[in-house]
């Protein structure tokens, strides 16, 4: 389904791309089923707290460095502030910047405005945050309160834009809206997509480069200057005069192909500019995938393959090194889809049997109408991979670590990796998306890993001493108990 | 309170969901949309002092996730299921229900569902808990209220010397693990028998006990009341509200006479508490004072951007004890407008007639722009946040985070109240400006 811009919000993934976050099957069975149209989502009649879209649309777009996010909500919404600072901190730090606080305001809905609305409360929030913060646009967020009480944002924006000089861009993600987290993601890029990028002036060597905090900066722009091209990172620590040029650039790129989709496929949809579909960036055959995809859109194909030569001559050694002290260690790996199917991949590589993947939602499709790459190269090996999907539900994972017992567990997204720690499997977070990246990146990586199997007396001594809050009877249940059909 | 906020320094109601994992095996069942809880955890637990899941915390949290569907229909039913589920697969002595905005502005009957199960003789409590009826402060007393009317039963008979401690919002004080336990020696010390529910090694127990003490100490400017006297009017056990967090020898000595008269202890016994103490205390200050003193480097102004416990207690111990000079002092906890003039009046007493200027706001934003705005004639220590470290920099600042977001430190017990605690707060404000230069 193409991406539509004239409408003012994104609809969610579940109903653009058929997302869904309950499954329990196989690499195999799961593109199959994807292909003939016949995955159905399952739900769960017990849960835990998972995330939603409010939180991705927010910490994204609240590390744009001179935009300004009004949240308009209760308080609590705008929580997830504090974790952006700390997290737009640590990008500066990898850009030798002094730190700034990032410029986010709430509205601060309270009881009586559930009841009246807060409409006059809004204006009086983007007019403070236009004086005090000085942006270059303002991004306001929905909530789950606005979204149900019905508060008209988009007009209250149209209302304003009239006085206040930047774009005024409704980001809409209320949290009850979507399962899938990720469609935060897409609301953020809707409104980058529709309030800020302009139409191209001229084309430029420029290529928009979608990550989060961006630390492997200084190797992307001298791999992609020997092809001649400028890598723009977005859009964290972007400004918004760069996000109002991506129309402008010869490619874009994503280090993640679950946030890549929206903002990729919408500037090829809407501005021409190449997105690059490949596999993600991790591990060699990601590499290889992506450059040579990049090479094909840029004409730089044989650049690229001198690149690549270069490169893996370089780690060889080392690759063969690092694969015997890593081969027979068995992980599961616990992670968002496109990490995940890239991860699952690049732990092969590393010579490591990878025994289960979970991933918190799963796409059918991008929004270019085909299958994740990621996803189809797995499905090609000889070799099926059992494979959940569930929205970062521990207690399942809790109880599939505590059967299958992998010697690794390797996730993205906090708070997982604790609790297999106390299982005593020792773990590894990947809280930098550049982990693993290309060649030198996983030989890095796979030393990491080592690392962690190498010591486990962290996981030994507090799974010996702690208790899990799960019962025994839960412990002892199939995985997937509380997986049912959708009741619709 | 209800104006616009930035730079977020207390979260919604549905964060007192931490007030209930830092009762031991209690575990908060949220009813709230599926993001609601990864927010606010992150806030006043992993992003303030690091506080992590520990047993039942973090993605462990059981919750409806509620979706459109139940916005339309309704979400009693899932709650249901999610509730009945949770007493199969997770393993605690008590759960309560903690409801989101969707709930409470859809109105789902979830007193319906938490009394089915407690006429079943199931653990279970549920407090109205959506995000914009305050903050997580006011939150925390919901759940105490909760707690008291669903769970408590009156005692047969009340235990004398037994004292129920009330203090510190877990969770949102990074220190309060820390604090309790320091506040709890203290009362030990006196000869009475402090009963406190939060923090390892209570729980249930505890909580079962709270009907039987001879009477309920609140060190509190505010937060807290409520509970209290709702524990006076159901089981008739009286309180003694001390507004002040103890910190320091000045302040640490009037709260141990306080709640020493209040008990009807032997004014002897608590002298010889206070003397052995202050001489403890006096050591460090007396070795360091050299230090402390000599060096051109010690600030003689102090700015404080922090709840009130912190700021009042802090300011009562800078000015009494240490010698510094109050810039003004900024309060951030949503305290309500008749609770203000209480807390005011505590900043116009000070030692030698001096006194500060107290300003209530949430808004971090307007606090700095203030900052910003004032004439320092020397290093200011700022004493707040995390968010106050990008302000000193700007204002050529000392900064130690003391409230939340502390997300700039790991805290496992350390506390600042009482003497020991004091003497950690000097060593931590020194450290800093020590390290500074070197």
């Amino acid at each position: 389904m193409a991406i539509n811009l004239n409408n003012s919000e994104a609809p969610i993934r579940e109903n653009r791309l058929g997302s869904v976050t309950g499954y329990q099957g196989s690499i195999k069975d799961l593109v199959n089923q994807a292909a003939s149209c016949s995955l159905k989502n399952k739900e769960r009649c017990f849960s835990q707290a998972s995330a939603c879209s409010s939180g991705c649309a927010q910490s994204y777009l609240s590390r744009i460095v001179d935009a300004a996010l009004v949240v308009h909500a209760p308080a609590g919404c705008a929580a997830d502030s504090v974790y952006s600072n700390t997290q737009n901190k640590w990008g500066e730090k990898v850009r030798n910047w002094q730190h700034r606080n990032i410029s986010v305001i709430t509205t601060n809905m309270i009881e009586e405005d559930t009841v009246f609305g807060a409409v006059n409360k809004l204006k009086e929030t983007i007019r403070e945050a236009y004086r005090r913060l000085n942006p270059k646009a303002i991004f306001v967020t929905a909530s789950c309160v606005s979204g149900i009480i019905g508060e008209d944002i988009q007009s209250v924006l149209d209302e304003l834009q009239e006085e206040i000089p930047v774009p005024l861009a409704p980001v809409f993600c209320e949290g009850f809206k979507s399962k899938v987290w990720a469609s935060g993601f897409d609301a953020a890029f809707h409104a980058i997509l529709t309030k800020i990028v302009k139409p191209p002036q001229k084309k430029t060597n420029k290529v928009n480069m979608i990550n989060f905090s961006g630390s492997a900066r200084n190797q992307i722009v001298e791999t992609l200057g020997r092809f001649g091209l400028e890598p723009v990172f977005v859009a964290p620590y972007s400004t918004v005069e760069q996000l109002s040029q991506m129309s402008e650039a010869v490619a874009t790129i994503s280090i993640c192909g679950t946030l890549g989709s929206y903002i990729g496929n919408g500037l090829e949809q809407q501005f021409g500019v190449p997105y690059v579909k490949t596999l993600q960036p991790h591990g060699i055959a990601g590499m290889d995938s992506w450059l040579r995809g990049l090479g094909v859109t840029v004409g730089k194909e044989q650049e690229v393959e001198a690149y690549i030569r270069e490169q893996k001559e370089l780690i060889a050694a080392d690759l063969a090194e690092i694969r015997e002290k890593l081969s027979g260690y068995k992980a599961v790996v616990g992670m968002g889809p496109s990490f995940g199917h890239n991860y699952i991949r690049t732990l092969q590589e590393l010579g490591i049997e990878v025994i289960w993947g979970a991933t918190w939602h799963f796409d059918p499709q991008y929004d270019n109408g085909e299958a994740p790459a990621s996803i189809q190269n797995l499905a090609a090996a000889d070799t099926d991979i059992p494979l959940s999907v569930g929205d970062q539900q521990n207690f399942e994972l809790l109880n599939l670590l505590n059967r299958l017992k992998p010697d690794l567990y390797v996730a993205r997204h906090g708070g997982s990796t604790v609790w297999a720690t106390k299982l005593g499997i020792p773990s590894v977070m990947i809280a930098d998306e550049y982990s693993a990246f290309g060649y030198q990146g996983l030989i890095d990586f796979g030393y990491r890993l080592l690392d962690a199997v190498t010591n486990r007396s962290l996981a030994k001594n507090l799974s010996k001493r702690i208790k899990l809050p799960y019962t025994a009877w839960w412990l002892e249940q199939d995985t997937f108990t509380f997986l049912e059909d959708e009741v619709i | 309170m209800s104006g616009y906020i930035e730079q977020i320094r207390h979260v919604c109601s549905l964060g007192a969901l931490q007030s209930v994992l830092a009762i031991e095996r209690a575990v908060p069942i949220l009813h709230s949309g599926p993001g609601c809880g990864q927010k606010l955890w992150g806030a006043i637990g992993f992003q303030n002092g690091c506080q992590g899941s520990g047993y039942a915390g973090g993605h462990t949290v059981p919750c409806t996730n509620i979706g459109e569907k139940e916005v339309i229909f309704g979400g009693d039913e899932r709650l249901r299921g999610i509730v009945q589920n949770a007493f199969n697969v997770l393993d605690a002595d008590l759960f309560v229900i903690l409801t989101g905005c969707t709930s409470d502005i859809v109105g789902d009957d979830v007193g319906e569902v938490a009394r089915r199960f407690q006429e079943k003789g199931k653990p279970i409590v549920y407090a109205e808990t959506g995000g914009f009826k305050g903050t997580n402060l006011f939150g925390h007393e919901l759940v105490l209220d909760a707690i008291i009317d669903q769970y408590l039963r009156p005692a047969e008979a009340k235990q004398a010397g037994l004292v129920n401690i009330w203090s510190v919002v877990p969770f949102h004080d990074p220190f309060w693990v820390g604090t309790y336990r320091a506040i709890e020696r203290l009362i030990t010390e006196l000869g009475l028998t402090p009963n406190i529910i939060f923090g390892p090694g209570h729980g249930i127990d505890a909580l079962n006990k709270v009907p039987q003490a001879q009477f309920n100490l609140l060190v509190s400017p505010w937060v807290g009341l409520k509970n209290v006297q709702h524990l006076e009017e159901k089981f008739g056990t009286p309180y003694l509200h001390y507004p002040v967090l103890p910190i320091g020898p000045t302040e640490t000595a009037k709260f141990l006479r306080s709640v020493g008269t209040y008990a009807g202890l032997e004014p002897k016994r608590i002298e010889k508490v206070i003397a052995k103490h202050e001489a403890d205390y006096y050591y460090f200050i007396e070795r360091s004072a050299d230090v402390l003193l000599e060096t051109r480097l010690l600030p003689r102004r102090f700015i404080t951007i922090a709840d009130s416990f912190y700021n009042l207690g802090i300011a009562k111990f800078l000015i009494n004890d240490i010698g510094l000079l109050p810039e003004t002092q900024y309060i951030t906890d949503g305290v309500a407008e008749e609770q203000q003039a209480g807390i005011t009046a505590e900043f116009q007493n000070f030692v030698d007639g001096i006194t500060a200027n107290v300003v209530f706001t949430s808004d971090g934003g307007a606090v700095h722009e203030a900052i910003r705005a004032t004439k320092f004639r020397s290093r200011p220590l700022i004493l707040g946040s995390s968010w106050e470290r990008v302000l000193s920099e700007q204002v050529n600042g000392y900064q130690l985070s003391v409230t939340m977001p502390a997300s700039d430190r790991l805290v496992l017990d350390r506390t600042y109240v009482g003497y020991e605690g004091a003497l950690r707060l000097v060593e931590d404000i020194y450290s800093i400006i020590l390290a500074d230069f070197q």
